[in-house]
């Protein structure tokens, strides 16, 4: 495989502080002249600067499509505005071998006052499209933006979908060999985010190589193979894009997949049962933060009972990053079911199918509740555990091959059949019979 | 059936947009008029120093063009009377300095006449000062440009410039009407105004390019700017012809370039004689402007995205 991106020992520092934000006044400058040799010697380095990124390796082959991730600070925006030159690295170099579109913004260089025709040719200008170019996809990327009637209006009347709209048409026919993403999908409604995915799609199937950065988990799974996680600015993982999520959701979810109470007092519960530890695990026990969307996993718990004569039940709810309600189980093995559990140590373990749950990020409340002789919470843990449900391009979950966002917020694989009666192959006339006529 | 099945068109998902972004022919990419810059490029660090890369903007020339475009039309957008403006800044100037200086205080400028002498120095004193006036301002308030994409950050300043240019045409206009006016014949010497304009314009773009990058950093610079322009223009004869310069500050219209410019620009238009030797020190000095000043903003580019 050719390298289309080779980042070699790059640092980027910035400085920092309280009375150098940035710019100086000439005050500040005069003064330095005088204490600039004496500064030297009082504070060495360090003091004031942040180091952006340390020391990044990384090589991009062509046709590669990767995901970065991170904490906000983690260094994902300075490597981009490094890679696009906006800003060069403090030590080290960058080789990039093709032509480079950057989209760090929807509308790089769209001016208010100026038509959409005008900024058209100014934003593509701007973002590295040689005149002729324009010319020749001027009515593609007017048609792609459905502003026909509105190409010659000042852009500041425009709407702001009517304004994104325009801006992605630009950048869509941008064509570049190596395109870098950061964000711009945060942006927009939801019709364009798909446009967004459709050319990123469409752009790696003809071999060109990606660089997304994104916050969104679901997005960075399906699309990348590969994804590099980047914490206080070096990489802390490269590899295989849910082994890497898996690391980035264990560190930065406040709920994880496990949760315990070592001592019984801080538990909750009541003086009937009381929670001790609850986890997301896979049908091989392990403790996991990210579920494939394929396969079936578990929410353990493991609880106390303190008293006799009660027939607990425990519950899970499911809910999504929106706060809606997926569904909510309740034990109702027969073994146990109307039966008082004696005192002691319990673990119930609920399996959840495959191909069931929609791919986001899932919260589970558990509780225990009775409900002989009238219903009675026992215990709670709301945001007991979070995890990920995570979809890949493998093509068979039930998004088969489509990679935009699939809405709902469950996602069954659900069987289909399709009859059909065969055309003879001399016969051009098309006849669209149904099934039940044959 | 399968077969069948799989052989039909894509589902209707919206996979529409795919169909158009999809390049028309491999020559798109493989532009064969796209330089090899293009294909392969290095990136090195702050470290290793300042590059001047002229290739670099030869290559981005076609982005000039639209900038100056931008400035151009934005400038005179939503305004009433719009590009009557470029006349009407310098007549109102001529104006009031034939008030002040014909009427009140009986400046001598020989043969011609005040409003002529006066409007011949202000047309190319206002483009410079706008000049030097948009291009300081031009990086700071395209901090949203230079803080997301690349491209060669001279140009910025360069437009401005650019711009003052197509408005110093217009009001050329003005200068033709009261030369008729004035029934002052245009001489063959006219044929040399464009080498004043030129110049004009390299030390516009080297002062505007050096207090551009500096103001990137130190802020303080706008507000200096104005102070400096007047002075500025008070030391040229602009106004005022040489003659009346006391000779122990003649060394300093010397070593103005702004003077030596002025005053050939206006021999050009009035047929009067040149004063090569010091249109000479303007030309060294200019360029010698041009260059310290496009090294000094080339050293500062590298941090612009950081610090703006």
């Amino acid at each position: 495989m050719n390298t289309a991106i080779k980042i070699n020992q790059v640092s980027k520092r910035y400085r920092i502080g309280g009375l150098h934000p940035g710019y100086m006044t000439f005050r500040e400058m005069l003064g330095g002249l005088v204490t600039a040799p004496f500064r030297k010697l009082k504070s060495g380095n360090g003091s004031q600067t942040l180091w952006a990124l340390s020391d990044i390796n990384l090589e991009i082959g062509q046709g590669e499509l990767v995901g970065i991730i991170g904490h906000n600070g983690a260094g994902k925006s300075t490597l981009l505005k490094i890679l696009s030159r906006v800003t060069k690295p403090t030590t080290g170099e960058v080789e990039l071998f093709g032509r480079i579109g950057s989209l760090l913004e929807v509308g790089t260089g769209f001016h208010p006052d100026l038509t959409g025709r005008e900024n058209i040719f100014l934003s593509g200008a701007i973002l590295g499209m040689r005149r002729k170019e324009i010319e020749r996809k001027f009515d593609e990327i007017v048609a792609f933006s459905e502003l026909e009637k509105f190409i010659e209006t000042s852009v500041k009347w425009y709407s702001s979908g009517m304004y994104v709209r325009l801006a992605f048409s630009v950048a869509a026919h941008l064509e570049p060999e190596i395109l870098m993403m950061d964000e711009v999908l945060a942006v927009g409604d939801a019709a364009f985010q798909h446009k967004c995915l459709d050319k990123m799609n469409a752009i790696r199937q003809q071999g060109r190589t990606i660089l997304f950065v994104s916050h969104d988990m679901a997005a960075i799974t399906r699309l990348c193979r590969r994804v590099v996680l980047l914490e206080n600015g070096v990489v802390s993982f490269d590899g295989e894009a849910r082994e890497v999520v898996k690391r980035y959701l264990s560190s930065s979810l406040k709920t994880g997949a496990l949760k315990e109470w070592t001592n019984q007092h801080d538990a909750p519960g009541d003086q009937v049962a009381r929670l001790r530890r609850v986890r997301v695990r896979t049908s091989d026990g392990v403790t996991t933060a990210v579920v494939d969307i394929r396969q079936p996993f578990g929410i353990e718990i493991a609880y106390d009972v303190l008293a006799e004569g009660h027939a607990l039940v425990p519950v899970v709810e499911f809910y999504n990053e929106e706060g809606t309600e997926l569904f909510s189980t309740h034990d109702t093995s027969s073994n146990w079911r109307r039966q008082p559990r004696p005192p002691g140590t319990y673990t119930s373990t609920v399996q959840i199918p495959g191909n069931l749950l929609a791919e986001g990020s899932l919260v589970g409340h558990v509780s225990i509740m009775s409900h002989f002789p009238a219903t009675v919470l026992h215990a709670q843990e709301r945001n007991a555990v979070a995890f990920q449900v995570v979809d890949g391009p493998a093509g068979d979950s039930a998004r088969g091959d489509y990679i935009g966002p699939m809405p709902g917020v469950i996602r069954p694989l659900l069987q289909w059949t399709t009859e059909t009666n065969e055309l003879s192959p001399k016969s051009n006339v098309q006849s669209p019979t149904s099934a039940g006529n044959s | 059936m399968d077969l069948q099945t799989s052989k039909a068109p894509s589902p209707k998902l919206p996979h529409t947009a795919l169909d158009r972004v999809v390049p028309h022919s491999e020559s798109d990419w493989n532009d064969a008029a796209a330089p090899a810059a293009e294909r392969h490029a290095l990136i090195k660090s702050e470290a290793a120093g300042v590059q001047l890369n002229l290739g670099e903007l030869w290559h981005y020339r076609e982005l000039l063009y639209f900038l100056t475009l931008r400035d151009i039309k934005v400038r005179y957008k939503q305004t009433l009377m719009g590009v009557a403006w470029v006349i009407i800044q310098p007549l109102l100037t001529v104006l009031i300095f034939t008030l002040v200086f014909n009427r009140f205080v009986r400046l001598e400028t020989g043969s011609l006449p005040y409003p002529l002498f006066a409007l011949s120095g202000l047309l190319l004193w206002l483009f410079f000062a706008n000049a030097v006036t948009n291009s300081t301002h031009s990086l700071v308030s395209n901090a949203n440009l230079i803080t997301k994409v690349y491209f060669p950050r001279m140009f910025i300043p360069a437009a401005s410039v650019g711009a003052g240019l197509v408005d110093l045409s217009v009001a050329f206009l003005l200068l033709v009407a009261l030369c008729f006016y004035y029934g002052v014949a245009l001489t063959l010497q006219i044929l040399l105004l464009p080498i004043f304009v030129l110049m004009m314009a390299l030390l516009a773009l080297g002062v505007g390019l050096f207090a551009a990058a500096v103001t990137v950093k130190y802020r303080d610079l706008r507000h200096a700017l104005p102070f400096i322009i007047q002075l500025w223009m008070f030391a040229s004869p602009v106004i005022y012809p040489t003659s009346v310069v006391p000779q122990k500050w003649k060394w300093l219209v010397t070593i103005n370039p702004v003077a030596g410019i002025i005053e050939g620009f206006r021999a050009a238009i009035t047929g009067q004689h040149f004063d090569w030797i010091h249109i000479f020190i303007s030309l060294v000095i200019t360029l010698a402007v041009l260059a310290s000043a496009i090294y000094v903003f080339r050293r500062f580019e590298d941090t612009f995205a950081d610090v703006v």
